[in-house]
């Protein structure tokens, strides 16, 4: 198939940044949205330019290095990651319009590729359970219910692609803060930190200039892993119980 | 002198693991190691390059320890490391199913799966600090599967017989990892770990015959500078990638180990790399990588190809006596169950054959029409409904309705940098863990394991061998204006300028494709001595048309991914061409390494212990020039080799 | 090229993380969480008495006295304990303070939220629902609304018939315009779309919410907004149609 791109280009941070018209052709319906712009990064390459940058590693959605918002929607049209994303979703002669995340929190680092070093920072004011190694005692020493286990797992599974924070109108990112404050709290490990934890990362959160949560969803319906919106209100919950 | 006429060096050995009964080694060698004055620890600076479960869980440890570490990764977030996409589980001897597991079945289990290649003192280890890591990953809140009571659930895994395989679904990796990245995240808050993302090892600096530090770049930046330190760890992961097509992220590569290589650590058993039967094969040329899917699918699927060749018929439309269930047929004994590498090479046969299914022939069909008949639809899908799901999304297939079609890939590399029981190389000072060394799994690792010895390596092997090292030898610092630092930086620079100045008219991609179809065609599944000629012929011709032809727009002073592309590249040149050098020498077939020349009448496998028990070490001695080959020879006291059958 | 040589000098020497903070009202205004739960917390306040108003209001239909008496005797609440009138002025204090927080809460919250993005989408499309999307300029117009009923009402500087102490003949009064009806109308509609999200929201903020209570809040939600604009609207559209005079 042949498809119009107009792709977001910006040489750095401090640089302005606009859409770029590019065409190309002989695309595959079987090609995954990564591939197409490889396609396209390999042309621009022999022609000497640029090509566009994006993060990307694993390509099987689990690794949350890719992440764009295509024609407006964070991850594109299906609730999966960009990289798992496949042309068969988009028809021939289609313009598809190709932007980075948008978030202060998140400053572009070239083009399609942002900065999320905020989220990491979130996790290190508390998503943790302090447990030096060595200092652990038998695995089954604490049972844990199979339904906190289960709880704990479904929000353990973000991937910290930051599609959150793209989808939401005000650039939160409680919905990832949340995934990891509620993993962490309902588990009897997690139990001596749950305060400080939440208190800590909501305040990281904060400082880092994520916008505040109102509720409107959008982070839970772009989430590729289904973190459900619910845990915002357990995050609110243990909030305001610490 | 032809690349191809190595020479025999004096052989290594390990000297580090102590004598005695082999139970009792760990706890004598951390006995005899030295130890560092808490409050002189902060004095010493170690780099740990890479953040996956060895490098993450190392450099948690020893910040928590009071080392300063700086530690580097060229993803974004120490949290993308490849080690996120492991899926089956963690082995660990804990014997909570009173099913007969011990520290003891585990070794000998993981020394079996090996195929005799690797070191008895060291697999020992790791089946003995298995049960920790399971304690310390859940006093970490990693949310494995629990049954109703609470305990943890455990599964079996890859054909052994007791069920020791700990998992969180199918995403047992990423849990692990991000247990280890949330460790390691409180140590970079605490200011304890110094964390460079988006920065890219490229050389190694040897100061005074000792590994001093890195010299790296800055991705964003392109800055390239030298980091200093007391010691250097490498945990940089598997070469899978030098085959272009393989289950590897986009962006693992080999450079720092090779470039490591390069500086004089022995590079062991290259050629052993492990094939996957059960990925989703590809779909054209511009693939860019393989989805592995869980090899628990072959428990009821039927594989399956045509009969005659170029038959391009839709699968429903052949009938049954025109179907050839291959593997059913040649091992009725395991069928379908075979292990991973039989699995394997049997699915390329047929499809060298012409008797491949789907786009270029390069697929076999799994086919679950049985299994539904026989079970029902939502039996199947309760088994196997994820799976099915991921395999629709990307060839927008029913697995329901017609048949998945697989291919065998790269899935993981046995080889890596030589390492001794305390795993450091053979510069002292550097040290290699995880897939990055080539310790544990001698010719074959078992499923579940390669976590297992992430983990074993950076939470409990490393920190106290790391211990000992630093106690025992005076380091003074290395001053910032070192020549050696000046000229390795430069070394790095020029080479990146080189590649820039070339300006030709072929991609970093397409040079990375050639060279990957190359492999995988001569020296993947099955190797033999013609085809490792051929390739080692033609390796060099591709690394010459590399420097003319290859074409990287922008510059070094910026981000540019086309030339990190083309820096790595160079270093697969060399590696690749190892790898078939070594698996030309190794003139046996063992584990993951197929000779078809030595095979058992039945076209099995044969090993050769009597003149290949050894790992074979490699000396780097310059680009295109023979190497030297260091055997370390395998003394099995406690499991006596014995030879494979499936039929 | 630069060099340099990792890096004892620049460390930080933070500690990890302390443990609790102190906990204070102070704090909990200062974090984005905290903020929406005063937020919450004074719209459900204003929830609770926008519901007695309008079951209050329905007095209308059993006509003058029953109203006017009404409105007499809310003042008379709580004596001898309060003086007349004053459970009233304690009352409107409490509304007036609910009012406040949640109007600067809101205020504080979306300067915040739009911060939070500089740099918008080129291809913008269509997000959430209607009633989320218009919540805060559905609050903006209630509460010029609010100002507007009290001037109407309240002090009945705006009212054409402004007969103090008879509220029956200042409603009829007000809504028999066609401009104070139509006012009173469309804040109504505004009042459910913001009740529809916002009780739910409400309940998610405070931590009330689970995947088990999720849809049964929703309807709830959707149920209330329902009724009280129902109810609100019920008695200028008697007016209108003559039904009330």
């Amino acid at each position: 198939m042949n498809l119009t791109l107009r792709i977001w280009r910006q040489q750095g941070p401090e640089t302005p940044g606009e859409m770029t018209e590019y065409r190309v052709s002989g695309i595959s319906e079987d090609m995954s949205f990564l591939e197409m712009l490889d396609t396209l990064n390999e042309e621009l390459i022999l022609r000497g330019e640029r090509p566009v940058a994006f993060d990307h590693d694993c390509r099987e959605g689990i690794c949350g290095a890719c992440g764009m918002v295509i024609n407006g929607q964070a991850h594109g049209p299906e609730r999966t990651t960009t990289c798992q994303l496949h042309m068969r979703h988009f028809d021939d002669g289609d313009t598809i319009d190709v932007e980075p995340w948008r978030a202060g929190a998140f400053p572009v680092v070239r083009d399609l590729m942002v900065d999320r070093s905020a989220l990491d920072r979130i996790i290190g004011s508390g998503g943790y359970v302090t447990a030096p190694t060595g200092s652990a005692p038998e695995a089954h020493a604490t049972p844990v219910p199979k339904e906190a286990a289960d709880l704990a797992f479904e929000h353990a599974e973000c991937i910290g692609c930051g599609a959150c924070v793209a989808a939401c109108p005000n650039g939160s990112a409680m919905l990832f803060t949340a995934a990891k404050v509620v993993h962490l709290n309902v588990l009897p490990q997690g139990a001596p930190e749950r305060a400080s934890r939440v208190r800590n990362m909501v305040e990281t959160m904060d400082a880092e200039g994520f916008g505040g949560c109102t509720n409107t969803g959008e982070c839970a319906t772009a989430c590729p892993k289904g973190i459900p919106l619910t845990g915002i209100a357990r995050l609110n919950r243990e909030f305001l119980r610490s | 002198m032809s690349y191809l006429d190595y020479t025999l060096g004096e052989p290594v050995a390990d000297t580090a693991a102590p004598a005695g009964p082999i139970e009792q080694r760990w706890q004598q060698r951390r006995f005899e190691a030295k130890l560092v004055n808490p409050a002189n620890r902060r004095k010493h600076t170690v780099i740990v390059v890479g953040t996956g479960l060895a490098g993450g869980a190392a450099g948690a440890t020893l910040a928590e320890q009071g080392y300063h570490v700086v530690q580097f990764c060229f993803q974004d977030s120490p949290r993308r490391a490849h080690s996120i996409a492991a899926q089956g589980g963690i082995n660990a001897a804990k014997n909570y199913r009173n099913d007969g597991d011990s520290v003891r079945r585990l070794f000998y289990d993981t020394v079996k799966g090996g195929d005799f290649r690797a070191r008895e003192s060291n697999v020992h280890r790791l089946a003995e600090v298995s049960v920790e890591i399971i304690d310390q990953c859940v006093a970490q809140g990693v949310p494995f599967a629990r049954e109703y009571g609470g305990l943890l659930d455990t599964r079996s895994f890859g054909g052994v017989q007791v069920s020791r395989t700990f998992y969180a679904r199918g995403q047992t990796g990423q849990q692990l990892l991000l247990g280890a990245y949330q460790a390691l995240s409180r140590q970079i808050a605490a200011g304890n770990v110094e964390m460079h993302p988006r920065t890219e090892m490229l050389d190694l600096l040897v100061v005074d015959g000792r590994a001093r530090g890195i010299v790296a770049r800055d991705l964003v930046t392109g800055e390239i500078r030298s980091y200093t330190a007391d010691a250097v760890v490498l945990a940089t992961g598997g070469y899978g990638n030098v085959f272009y097509l393989s289950t590897n992220a986009k962006n693992s590569n080999a450079t720092a180990i090779w470039r490591a290589h390069r500086r004089g650590a022995l590079f062991a058993n290259p050629c052993f790399t492990q094939i996957h039967p059960t990925c989703i094969p590809r779909s054209g040329d511009h693939q860019s990588k393989l989805t592995l899917m869980s090899e628990s699918l072959r428990n009821d699927g039927r594989i399956w190809v045509p009969k005659a060749k170029g038959d391009t018929r839709p699968p429903a439309r052949i009938p049954e006596d025109e179907r050839d269930y291959y593997l059913e047929r040649i091992y009725p004994a395991f069928g379908n169950l075979v292990p991973r590498d039989i699995a394997s090479r049997a699915a390329k046969v047929v499809c060298d054959e012409g008797r491949g299914v789907g786009p270029g022939g390069q697929g076999v069909y799994l086919d679950f029409a049985d299994a539904i008949a026989r079970l029902g639809r939502d039996a199947v899908e309760a088994k196997y409904g994820n799976l099915f799901e991921m395999y629709e999304r990307i060839t927008a297939e029913d697995p329901y309705t017609v048949p998945m079609r697989i291919y065998p890939a790269i899935h993981y590399t046995m080889g890596g940098l030589w390492v001794d029981y305390d795993l450091q190389t053979t510069i002292p000072g550097l040290f290699a863990i995880g897939e990055a060394n080539f310790s544990d799994h001698g010719a074959n690792r078992l499923g579940a394991s390669a976590l297992m010895q992430g983990l074993a390596d950076g939470y409990f092997v490393l920190p106290p061998t790391l211990n000992d090292y630093l106690g025992r030898t005076k380091l003074d610092a290395v001053p910032a204006d070192h020549p050696e630092l000046t000229a390795v930086e430069a070394e790095s620079a020029d080479r990146l300028n080189l590649i820039l100045a070339v300006d030709g008219d072929r991609t970093p991609d397409s040079f990375h494709r050639e060279l990957g179809e190359l492999l995988w065609e001569e020296c993947g599944m099955a190797r033999e001595e013609a085809g490792l000629r051929r390739a080692l012929a033609r390796i060099p011709e591709i690394r010459e048309e590399f420097w003319r032809r290859i074409k990287v727009p922008g510059t070094g002073e910026e981000l540019n991914q086309a030339l990190e592309k083309a820096n790595r590249l160079v270093d697969y040149f060399e590696l690749a061409e190892l790898m078939c050098l070594d698996a030309l020498h190794r003139a046996e077939s063992c584990g993951g390494h197929f000779r078809t020349e030595s095979a058992t009448p039945d076209g099995e496998a044969a090993r050769r212990d009597e003149e290949f028990g050894y790992a074979a070490a490699w000396e780097f001695t310059g680009t295109g020039t023979a190497p030297v080959l260091h055997k370390e020879d395998l003394v099995f006291e406690h499991v006596h080799p014995t030879q494979r059958s499936y039929a | 090229m630069v060099m340099a040589s990792a890096t004892r000098t620049n460390r930080t020497t933070r500690t990890p993380a302390p443990g609790r903070h102190p906990s204070s009202l102070a704090s909990l205004w200062r974090s984005s969480v905290g903020k929406k739960a005063v937020m919450a917390v004074s719209g459900l306040v204003m929830l609770a008495y926008l519901v007695a108003h309008m079951l209050g209001n329905l007095k209308v239909f059993s006509g003058p006295d029953d109203i006017n008496g009404y409105a007499h005797w809310l003042r008379t609440l709580g004596q001898p304990f309060l003086h007349y009138g004053w459970f009233l002025w304690l009352a409107r204090l409490v509304l007036l303070a609910a009012v406040l927080a949640h109007g600067t809460a809101a205020y504080q919250l979306s300067r915040r939220d739009l911060k939070a993005r500089p740099v918008k989408y080129v291809h913008q499309r269509q997000r959430a629902t209607y009633a989320t999307r218009t919540m805060r300029w559905g609050g903006v117009i209630l509460g010029l609304f609010i100002v507007w009923h009290i001037l109407d009402l309240t002090t009945l500087t705006v009212n054409p018939a402004a007969e103090e102490g008879h509220p029956y003949q200042n409603i009829v009064a007000s809504f028999s315009t066609w401009y104070s009806g139509g006012i009173y109308c469309l804040a109504m509609l505004a009042l459910g779309l913001h009740v529809r999200h916002g009780f739910w929201s409400a309940a998610q903020t405070l931590g009330a919410n689970n995947p088990r209570r999720d849809r049964g809040l929703k309807l709830a939600a959707n149920g209330l907004a329902l009724l009280l604009t129902a109810g609100f609207l019920s008695v200028p559209v008697a007016v209108m149609a003559g039904l009330v005079r």
